[in-house]
């Protein structure tokens, strides 16, 4: 059996499948709930001065019938006190001492920072996480991502916390910013021991049409939230390999944003995530799916022969490039399995508005029966760009195929500086 | 045009296919697949763009969905209820090759055009008046789908019906639990809002006013007269009280009351969907014992495969390979049903000669054609009884016109609708050349 044990910047535990600092980790009754089911950790919702919060709070996207995909929210920091949240936070961790409860915290002054620290680690918390990124409300006071879009600032409160701090300290990341690795590099001179990323975007989640008001809508009006949800993976994906590919970043990084699955967080966990944080999956669905998760990425591990963690993180950051490096003379065609495919011609109207024009329809489509309405594709204008497998509803049924062109391996910098001899243009017709 | 009286047999029956929530429409409209050139739109005879209206439904263009939906088809709210959607669009559906279930395309078509006539929803108005005049004989789907379509054209329509209700066959013969008859009169109701269809019911052309006056007060004739009374069988006993026709009986039970109280055992003879139709509602109708008695191998029956499997259900049996020759009665009335056994190649077996028993018997072997109507109208032809047509529904006679039953033999109500379409368009064309 593979080892499921996290460590990300020493905070230890059983797996690396964390609720992130959200609503599921609002109370000790949730968490403990939430390790019943097999969650490994839990980074508590954020404490702070206690907020008063607005209904309604969250607004999601409804996609092909299903809501979630992508949600959003306008709720805040911890509303409950601080006493009663220290308190459950001592009794979780004496009840599950082998579970990793982080505390996340969002207060102003140095002094503040100082005795929050204090209390949680009194409490047993196995560390901290500093909300330098939710987009609002907070950052309107001068907080959360008002600190995590500044350098400077989110250099300097880490730098307050690490004065006081005895447990690892990761920096919550906000993604509203042009480019995430100096906001890193911040965190890790300021003396973070990890930083966790993403936090929500900044964003709108729709507008009720019929009276002309933003979603979520509190009594008439409405205000910009946080995006998470399956949507935003990618961006997460991207943030999360660009610190872990830049020299200049040495810390641990645990991963969040838009994950559901076992399969999601292994794509973190390959682009360089010791652990990674859930709250929009949960949200939808409980706690529940972790089960899935920890049995999915097991069996992932087996099947790869990975023994730990350790073996997988980062393993696909070699792979990430810049686009210059990329081989302009790797050349694929899409090929139609004609078993399989069911005739809907997706591919073909794909290929035609969408991308190269080189599917065409069979001379016998309209005979209607699966066999004579597979499309045709023209090979030597294929470009190999794969919109026709992605809109394909049938699995395995269209496969991009290496062709083998007769050139050598040639990116645009070794055509630049190497003169590099490039391919024929295809699908430029 | 009398109105349906409001106690009817039929309002027993509850909807074999219920509505969909507009929850259960969404869901189902966001499997489709969205097909290029798709095989659904093609199998359907009205060439709706089906996956244009689903995804309408899917995005809550549900009015837009409707449109389209009656831009091809003006009677899609009937033919959502009534069209044999399984061996149609629904049967080419591409998921059956991907061994998942097809599209409901019928349900979310009536789902659509439910909420049109819910909500009241206006699609069309009349053309400009053209100065041209077009007499429909009939008033049955492929009538109504021709002069609604003329109306847009801006020519005026008058219907002539030998009935005292518009509709034909979709508000007497349609099986009450695919649709009752007074959704197709609501449905008659909403053709003819377009304004400018003069109807004239309890008119029967050749008996009341003749082809030559029509062709006189029109421009261009559209005959759509459909399919005559009941074939009956010429055998011994057929004259037996008890012995039915079976449209006849489906249309008396639809537009009023009949009573099957005394009925123990019904025989319905035939193996077409008419038969099916039959079997079924004698059941729900309270016959507790119905047999269908037909010529043929279950296999190879000319009724629809997913019609009998749902008669079975309502514990309908059949006897295959049997023949009847003759009724047996007592005191004028039937008391069985005189039969041979045939073998594969429906020839008589020696020696199986049985009967029987039933105190009731519908034959549903097919309607007389009337092709003979329109031998008066010189160029006009008819085959095998139905009116000859070519391209456009044109028949030999320069304006006249024809389509439904009355050509086809007896189809679908959306291949009359078809007709009746391409019949108004063709029309429209020639009223055109016309000074």
């Amino acid at each position: 059996m593979p080892d499921l044990t996290s460590n990300t910047a020493g905070i230890i535990s059983p797996n690396p499948f964390w609720l992130a600092s959200a609503p599921p980790a609002n109370s000790g009754e949730q968490v403990m709930r939430a390790f019943d089911a097999g969650w490994g950790g839990a980074v508590w919702k954020t404490l702070g001065q206690p907020i008063q919060n607005v209904s309604s709070r969250f607004g999601a996207i409804r996609w092909k019938g299903a809501a979630g995909v992508g949600f959003n929210n306008i709720e805040l920091i911890t509303d409950r006190p601080l006493d009663v949240n220290f308190r459950e936070i001592a009794e979780v961790k004496r009840r599950y001492p082998k579970h990793a409860v982080i505390v996340s915290l969002m207060v102003e002054t140095k002094e503040e920072w100082r005795e929050m620290i204090m209390r949680s680690e009194d409490a047993g918390a196995d560390g901290l996480e500093l909300n330098f990124g939710c987009p609002h409300g907070m950052c309107e006071r001068g907080m959360g991502s008002a600190v995590g879009q500044e350098p400077a600032v989110n250099e300097r409160i880490t730098s307050w916390v690490k004065e006081y701090a005895n447990v690892p300290v990761l920096v919550k990341l906000t993604p509203n910013v042009g480019d995430i690795v100096p906001h890193g590099v911040a965190a890790q001179a300021g003396g973070a021991d990890g930083v966790s990323l993403i936090n929500t975007i900044k964003s709108i989640i729709g507008v009720d049409i019929d009276n002309f008001v933003p979603q979520p809508v509190v009594g008439g009006k409405s205000s910009n939230g946080g995006y998470c949800g399956a949507a935003v993976r990618p961006i997460a994906l991207h943030m999360t390999a660009a610190l872990a590919r830049d020299p200049r970043f040495n810390v641990p990084i645990s991963g969040i944003g838009g994950i559901t699955s076992w399969r999601d967080a292994v794509e973190f966990i390959l682009l360089g995530s010791s652990s990674v944080q859930v709250c929009t999956e949960v949200m939808l669905k409980g706690y529940r799916i972790v089960e899935d998760m920890n049995e999915g990425l097991s069996q992932y591990m087996k099947d790869k022969g990975f023994d730990t963690l350790d073996q997988m993180v980062g393993k696909a950051i070699p792979n990430y490039t810049d686009w210059g490096q990329l081989d302009l003379n790797y050349e694929i065609v899409a090929k139609i399995d004609s078993q399989s495919c069911i005739g809907c011609q997706a591919c073909l109207v794909a290929c035609h508005d969408g991308a190269h024009q080189c599917i065409h329809p069979s001379p016998n489509a309209a005979d209607l029966t699966p066999e004579s309405r597979v499309p045709i594709i023209d090979e030597s204008e294929c470009v190999g760009c794969n919109l026709c497998q992605i809109v394909c509803p049938v699995d395995d049924c269209i496969s991009m195929v290496e062709v083998d062109n007769g050139f050598g391996p040639a990116s645009w910098n070794d055509h630049l500086v190497h003169g590099a001899k490039l391919r024929h243009k295809k699908g430029s017709h | 045009m009398s109105k349906l009286p409001a106690d009817r047999s039929e309002s027993v029956f509850s909807d074999f296919k219920p509505a969909y929530s507009s929850n259960q429409a969404r869901v189902e409209a966001n499997r489709c697949l969205y097909c290029h050139d798709a095989p659904c739109i093609t199998a359907c005879p009205t060439g709706i763009d089906i996956p244009t209206f689903i995804r309408k439904i899917a995005t809550d263009n549900v009015q837009g969905s409707a449109r389209t939906i009656f831009d091809s088809n003006i009677l899609g709210m009937s033919c959502a209820r009534v069209c044999p959607v399984e061996v149609l669009c629904v049967g080419d559906c591409v998921y059956n090759h991907m061994g998942v279930p097809p599209i409901q395309i019928g349900k979310l078509q009536r789902y659509a055009t439910d909420a049109a006539f819910a909500e009241g929803w206006e699609f069309y108005s009349a053309g400009e008046d053209s100065g041209k005049s077009v007499g429909i004989v009939g008033g049955g789907p492929a009538a109504l789908a021709c002069a609604h379509r003329l109306r847009r054209d801006g020519h005026a329509v008058t219907i002539y019906d030998k009935r005292e209700r518009l509709g034909g066959l979709n508000a007497t013969g349609v099986a009450p639990y695919k649709m009752p008859a007074d959704r197709a009169m609501e449905e008659v109701a909403q053709v003819l809002s377009i304004g400018g269809i003069d109807v004239q019911t309890g008119v029967e052309i050749g008996a009341d006013v003749s082809f030559a006056e029509l062709e006189d007060r029109h421009d261009a004739l559209f005959l759509a007269f459909g399919l005559g009374p009941d074939s009956r069988l010429a055998a011994k006993g057929a004259d037996l009280a008890g012995v039915e026709g079976a449209v006849d009986f489906i249309e008396r039970f639809k537009t009023g009351t009949e009573d099957l109280s005394g009925v123990t055992h019904a025989i319905v003879v035939g193996g077409g969907n008419t038969a099916l139709d039959v079997v079924r509602e004698l059941r729900v109708l309270g016959v507790p014992h119905v047999t269908m008695a037909y010529r043929g191998t279950e296999a190879r029956m000319s009724g629809y495969a997913h019609e009998w499997a749902s008669a079975k259900v309502e514990g309908v049996v059949a006897a295959w390979q049997t023949q009847p020759i003759g009724f047996e009665g007592s005191d004028g009335k039937v008391t069985g049903v005189r039969c041979l056994r045939l073998d594969e190649n429906k020839q008589p077996i020696d020696g199986s000669e049985h009967v029987l028993s039933a105190d009731r018997v519908y034959l549903a072997i097919g309607q007389s054609k009337l092709g003979e109507l329109v031998s008066t109208l010189e160029g006009v032809e008819n085959e095998w009884g139905c009116v000859k047509v070519g391209e456009g529904q044109a028949t030999g006679r320069p304006g006249v016109y024809a389509g439904g039953d009355c050509a086809n033999g007896g189809t679908e109500v959306v291949n009359a609708v078809a007709e009746g379409r391409d019949a108004a368009i063709a029309i429209h064309a020639y009223l055109s050349t016309q000074a």
